[in-house]
């Protein structure tokens, strides 16, 4: 089950289970609500911005280990960023999904490696990508 | 082994290194030899148009098409081989009950009923009909085993309900819906019946005739048969009252620059080149369905929906949803702790393809109280070992997660 392994690397059990960020904003500027229709996946997402900069962000859930897990690290990995450096991570995990070799190293925690096993599983991208894309669809407003 | 097994030459494969074991048929089913050699025997040999021409190609493959309507009518039982109408499948079959039929009949006031179970196709059609008429949906109690009791259905059926439009048979739970009482009461109302066959008349015999129902909607992937071809079953007297849905090329009598006349039944429903394909695909189905018999594909599709109801039964940390007998083609269930996708995921590394998701029924979903679950569903290639194996991989996809949890 060495490709199992992959998918379910011990990080992913540790944000499933511990999610970071899980919650909601009392104020939030963005709020975004995105489900994934093929299988009842759905994220809340809301963040502060200011100044044109990600000051927090907190997410509710329903999903599997990948969506959740995904989540929980998208919101750590945002905090304190621009919108235009969160929408290069954005298009750098979605790249990362297409199996793309990139530069782990580029996003604020080194869990985000954890996930490059699920582009093994074409099957289990778009569990791991709704997290981001409601992150690309709320700075976008 | 299974004696049907060896017709279906996919099953003989392996998936991650493991031989392959399908478990959602209810999705799609597989295809016997049989099907797929006709329908490249078609392609092959005498290609052509329908109902145009004179050449001898064209008059064979309308005599295939038409004569695959006959098995349609004769394997459901209906009256006439002109209530038989090809369709794309039970999607575009229950939409054109709902726009040609439910649009015109029905008013502010009138009721449409309906049971919470029901897939999305036979829903969202009923609900743009409520939302253009003003007419209202009213859904069925359900019990806590999910079923529907006749007794609790009866004071819901008055003089305002025009329609009935319910499953026969769940695709998520498998619960047999009482479709012929239903009919009756409706008829004693005035009102009429649609029923969405897509899992029923793939495993059962179903008959129009002795139900007495209005409307039967059916998709030939689920039965053996081709992806894209489906059958809308309607009384004679009420697709004669109903105007077509779409116009064109096939479907007409006499045209002129202002205006157009619409041929007789089935073919004014049949706009455009058919599913020719398609619909010999589907008779070759219903032969093969047939030469078996449907009470024994029944029986068979019984047998190891209890007999799964039984295995899963006996495990720890399982919900299974539904009643627990009186079942048949599916059983839904979730492990404790972990979601279905993930035991969708763990299952497919060792071979076993089952479904996980809302399954099309997302009111359900939270009438069950869970967002997704898991299910495995049976057909007549599928035997108990398949079903051991299934059991199997469910202990497997506990101990690697309790694993990966515990560390
Ligand atoms: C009960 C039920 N109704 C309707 C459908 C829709 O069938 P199709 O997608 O072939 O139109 C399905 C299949 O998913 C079903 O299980």
């Amino acid at each position: 089950m060495s490709s199992l392994d992959d998918l379910y690397r011990r990080v992913i059990m540790d944000h499933y289970q511990r999610p970071r960020n899980k919650g909601e904003l009392d104020n939030g500027d963005i709020s975004i609500e995105l489900n994934n229709p093929t299988c009842g996946d759905r994220i809340s997402l809301q963040m502060n911005v200011e100044h044109g900069m990600i000051k927090d962000a907190k997410f509710l859930g329903e999903g599997c280990s990948i969506s959740l897990a995904s989540a929980s690290m998208m919101t750590e990995s945002v905090k304190g960023l621009t919108i235009d450096q969160s929408l290069h991570l954005v298009d750098l995990f979605s790249r990362m999904m297409q199996g793309e070799e990139i530069d782990t190293e580029e996003f604020p925690i080194e869990d985000i490696e954890a996930l490059t096993g699920v582009a093994k599983f074409p099957a289990r991208i778009k569990c791991a990508t709704l997290a981001w894309k409601a992150l690309e669809k709320g700075v976008k407003q | 082994m299974n004696p049907w097994k060896k017709d279906f030459p996919i099953l003989f494969q392996q998936v991650n290194e493991h031989p392959l074991v399908y478990l959602d048929s209810a999705a799609t089913s597989q295809k016997p030899n049989r099907v797929i050699e006709q329908v490249a025997a078609y392609y092959q040999g005498y290609n052509s148009n329908v109902h145009r021409g004179v050449h001898t190609l064209g008059t064979k493959a309308t005599d295939a098409y038409e004569g695959a309507r006959d098995k349609v009518q004769r394997f459901i039982h209906a009256k006439k081989r002109e209530e038989i109408i090809f369709t794309r499948g039970t999607t575009t079959s229950l939409n054109i009950v709902a726009r040609s039929y439910a649009l015109v009949n029905c008013k502010a006031g009138d009721e449409i009923l309906l049971s919470p179970t029901e897939h999305h196709a036979n829903l969202i059609p009923w609900q743009q009909v409520a939302k253009q008429t003003g007419a209202k949906l009213i859904y069925m109690p359900l019990e806590s085993d999910s079923t529907i009791l006749l007794e609790k259905v009866r004071p819901l059926i008055t003089n305002k309900t025009k329609i009935v439009a319910i499953q026969h048979v769940s695709n998520v739970l498998g619960t047999i819906n009482p479709v012929a009482e239903l009919a009756k009461l409706v008829h004693e109302v005035g009102g009429i019946i649609t029923v969405d066959g897509a899992q029923s008349v793939p495993h059962m015999k179903v008959d129009v005739q002795e139900l007495d129902i209005d409307f039967l909607a059916f998709s030939g992937h689920k039965m053996m048969g081709p992806t894209g071809i489906g059958v809308l079953y309607g009384k004679e007297h009420l697709l004669n009252a109903m105007e077509p849905v779409e116009f064109g090329g096939e479907m007409i009598d006499h045209v002129d620059l202002e205006n157009a006349t619409w041929k007789e039944l089935p073919w004014k429903f049949e706009g455009g080149t058919p599913i020719i394909a398609g619909a010999i695909g589907l008779g070759a189905a219903i032969d093969y369905l047939q030469e078996i018999g449907m009470d024994q594909v029944e029986a068979h599709d019984r047998k190891l929906t209890t007999y799964a109801l039984s295995k899963l039964q006996e495990m720890d940390g399982i919900r299974i949803f539904g009643p627990l007998e009186n079942r048949m083609g599916a059983v839904t269930f979730n492990l404790d702790n972990i979601h279905p996708h993930d035991v969708a995921t763990v299952l497919d590394s060792q071979g076993i393809a089952v479904r996980a998701g809302h399954h099309c029924c997302q009111p359900l979903m939270r009438l069950l109280g869970e967002t997704a679950t898991a299910r495995a569903s049976f057909y007549l290639y599928n035997d108990e070992e398949d079903i051991d194996q299934l059991v199997k991989g469910l202990q497997k996809t506990k101990e690697y997660f309790g694993h990966v949890f515990l560390g």
